[in-house]
């Protein structure tokens, strides 16, 4: 009996699953923002700079531009302080990284609706791995979008790195690397994968997962929202076009959100 | 060892006794102001009166905080119960370095002894087990990072390993064979490793081990000011980070003397409760997904997402980061926009509630989860366990109750407890919990009082404070210290995870193998929060 009122509860519940990426997802308290950048800065923008705990904020001629592979949503740029940078909603925040060994960061479209994703842990606070547990629950089920993770690293087409890469992980993580089967690409997830955010670099980690495989992909925020994931596996998969990680192009009028 | 409570004397006699009990090797004082009684003593008696404190006195065993002083190393043991705290001072001559184990009695504090010897090469005599703890295999002897030589600031050179170590099997029978498990295993599972020592269905030993996500977070706070440690502190263990945060931010303001406006203390309250809500759902969700009632974990998983957005609208961030400050919150909140919050909360518990019902009757979901995972209260005491899986146990002990903060005397809650030990009893305490914290928003968001949200801006002055706060996961304890120009000096957590999976292994073992995943998840620990 119990069994078909299972059933029932979840016909019931009807469906809950975002439209994004056929259409942007608009519901409040999707994804947290991050900072906009700023075109007059001047000498009266140094106290805001010099607020930032991770040195994301750079002055660029005119500008304040802001490095995404460091913010960590501190909010001390807009909240207690005068003349509050701007900040943009929005969570396609996914961009390509630069690195040297000549393959194209994107996977083919042949992997565009199946893609096999093992995630390893490189440390990571709780709060990226809590954001990527909800992928394969209700609001964004990647499922329906071809994605399927694996436990395995001979079955993975991705591997998806968050945390800051700490000392006792760097074996696994390129064990797990190592093993799998090429074409391959990497995806690092949170601000901690991508720059080291506030624990590293030290003795006790990396500082980001660039500092020992190469990357292809980077999604920045801490922790970046379930949607700016699905943005970054869509963006390596070529099914997206990919953001970019200083603010400095988004003033330019390119959209960035 | 049963704990025998006849003799329980109150905090402000405890000098009195000690001194009667221990003369010349011991000096107390009774700091009535505080609820603490701060306790020097000597080696030779230190056993004697730790486990004096826990087995006599009805104690519990916090914590272990070593601080490096100019030429000796100072052991704070922590103890706390309804009565207060007791703080003992153990000092030692830096060139000496060894104290006396007190884990063969108060075994609550056998994983700290081990932290100690690993990051400060502490040598504790008696202590069956020690090294490769913290620091795993490739680190060399003799390195501690958390000794003030140490830097901090670069890798360190590792040496090689045989790569054709294996661990000693413990085990010995017929076909007994040890099946490891991770570090990468799982989907979006935790780095952490578990050796499973086993004869065919039931794990006969759990060999955990930990420290794989170890981040060095107490060395990289040293030195660095008290707003930057406010981001380690929150940013250690996403999915507490309120909790840890407060714990942090009222060691700071301990320290400083600062007074707390009520409206903020009233605030904390109400989103301390709001990420206990958010983890219990969330855990909730973890254990129906462990035995795979696929519905169950949908609808709890809905109810996460729906408190996680919740969280983002009202205060911009999904975990809660960036709200905490020394000395209040950042943020202020209409009246009516917390009271809107409380109601939808109140919108989500009766979903809550509905699930609670309908898994109840499932026989399927209850055969997995009932006389599985036990942990009995004789071991949880022994153990310190703390948070839902002690109370799960039968031990009634809730820090917001013991020794109130941010306020929670004026809250009205029940703590729920129950007494099996088992799965099924966790979940439950999980479920009452959350509709508790619940309540606590509604009540909150009723009574708010009207004021500012942060105190007037103050310099932090050198001294050192303990601060507490019952995580989402149990207890935890900031211990900080900071020096002449407001920097950190020292910080020590002690987070519920690391105290609660030291009592892990009491659970999986004697259990089949398939129940090791559901074992796991109700328990719920972070290694993150664990390892830190």
């Amino acid at each position: 009996m119990i069994a078909i009122s299972w059933v029932l509860k979840g016909l019931q519940t009807g469906i809950k699953t975002t439209f994004y990426p056929r259409r942007d997802e608009l519901a409040s308290g999707v994804s947290p923002g991050l900072p906009g950048g700023k075109k007059e800065g001047g000498d009266e923008a140094l106290p805001l700079i010099s607020c930032c705990p991770t040195q994301a904020l750079r002055q660029v001629g005119p500008q304040i531009l802001v490095d995404y592979r460091r913010c960590i949503h501190c909010f001390r740029c807009v909240r207690g302080v005068q003349d509050a940078l701007g900040w943009n909603s929005g969570y396609e925040w996914a961009a390509y990284l630069n690195k040297n060994d000549g393959t194209p960061p994107k996977l083919e479209k042949v992997f565009g609706r199946s893609l096999h994703i093992l995630f390893v842990d490189g440390g990571a606070c709780g709060a990226c791995i809590s954001e990527l547990e909800q992928l394969n629950k209700p609001f964004y089920n990647i499922h329906r979008l071809g994605f399927f993770v694996t436990p395995t690293p001979r079955k993975a087409d991705i591997l998806l790195i968050a945390g800051p890469v700490t000392d006792h992980m760097r074996l696994s993580i390129q064990k797990a690397f190592d093993g799998m089967p090429t074409p391959k690409r990497v995806l690092a997830v949170g601000t901690c994968a991508l720059s080291g955010g506030i624990f590293g670099p030290s003795f006790a980690s990396e500082g980001g997962v660039q500092k020992l495989i190469p990357v292809d992909v980077g999604v920045p925020g801490c922790p970046p929202p379930p949607l700016a994931i699905i943005h970054g596996l869509l963006v390596a998969v070529s099914r997206k076009s990919p953001a970019f990680l200083i603010s400095s192009r988004s003033v330019d009028g390119r959209k960035n959100s | 060892m049963k704990r025998l409570l006849d003799g329980t004397v109150k905090l402000e006699n405890l000098p009195e006794e000690i001194a009667g009990r221990w003369p010349d090797h011991t000096r107390a004082y009774h700091d009535a102001q505080n609820r603490l009684c701060l306790m020097e003593c000597e080696a030779s008696v230190l056993t004697e009166v730790c486990s004096y404190l826990f087995f006599k006195q009805g104690f519990s065993f916090a914590s272990l905080v070593v601080e490096e002083e100019h030429a000796e190393f100072s052991l704070r043991y922590i103890f706390y119960s309804e009565e207060g705290q007791v703080h003992i001072l153990h000092r030692i001559p830096k060139m000496e370095a060894t104290v006396p184990s007190i884990s063969h009695l108060v075994h609550a504090a056998d994983w700290h002894e081990r932290e100690a010897e690993d990051l400060f090469g502490l040598i504790f005599e008696g202590h069956p087990r020690l090294g490769d703890f913290v620091l795993h295999e490739e680190w060399p002897e003799g390195v501690n990072p958390m000794r003030v030589d140490f830097d901090p600031s670069k890798p360190y050179v590792h040496r090689e390993v045989n790569p054709y170590w294996r661990p000693m099997r413990i085990v010995q029978a017929p076909g007994a064979f040890m099946m490891p498990i991770g570090p990468i295993y799982s989907d979006f599972a935790e780095s952490a490793h578990f050796l499973l020592e086993t004869v065919g269905e039931d794990v006969i030993r759990t060999i955990p081990r930990f420290f794989y996500k170890y981040r060095g977070v107490e060395k990289i706070a040293e030195g660095q000011r008290v707003g930057e440690v406010l981001l380690l502190a929150e940013r250690f263990s996403g999915i507490s980070a309120f909790a840890h945060s407060l714990a942090f931010c009222q060691a700071v303001e301990e320290i400083s003397k600062v007074e707390v406006p009520t409206r903020a203390k009233a605030l904390r309250i109400f989103f301390a409760e709001l990420e206990r809500l958010r983890h219990h759902v969330s855990s909730i969700a973890g254990i129906c997904g462990s035995t795979s009632l696929a519905v169950a974990t949908s609808q709890a998983s809905i109810l996460e997402e729906e408190l996680l957005r919740l969280c983002c609208a009202v205060t911009g961030h999904r975990y809660l980061f960036g709200l905490n400050t020394p000395g209040g919150v950042t943020m202020d909140f209409s009246n009516e926009a917390l009271q809107n919050l409380a109601d939808t909360v109140q919108g989500l518990l009766e979903k809550l509630e509905d699930l609670k019902q309908m898994l109840r009757f499932s026989s399927s979901f209850l055969d997995r989860l009932e006389e599985v995972g036990v942990v009995s209260p004789e071991s949880a005491a022994a153990y310190g366990l703390v948070g839902p899986i002690a109370r799960a146990s039968g031990i009634n002990r809730d820090l917001r109750r013991l020794l109130p903060y941010s306020g929670y005397e004026k809250v009205e809650f029940i703590i729920p407890w129950e007494q099996e030990g088992d799965g099924y009893a966790r979940l439950r305490v999980l479920f009452s919990e959350a509709e508790q914290s619940a309540n606590i928003i509604r009540q909150v968001a009723s009574s708010l009082p009207s004021g500012q949200t942060t105190s007037p801006p103050f310099e932090v002055t050198p001294g050192a404070a303990l601060g507490w706060v019952e995580a989402p996961k149990g207890a935890t304890f900031h211990w900080v210290r900071t020096g002449e120009d407001g920097r950190v000096v020292r910080y020590r957590i002690t987070p519920p995870s690391f105290t609660n999976w030291h009592g892990f292994h009491l659970a999986a073992e004697n259990f089949a193998f398939q129940d090791f995943p559901i074992i796991m998840a109700t328990f719920g620990l972070s290694n993150a929060e664990s390892d830190r």
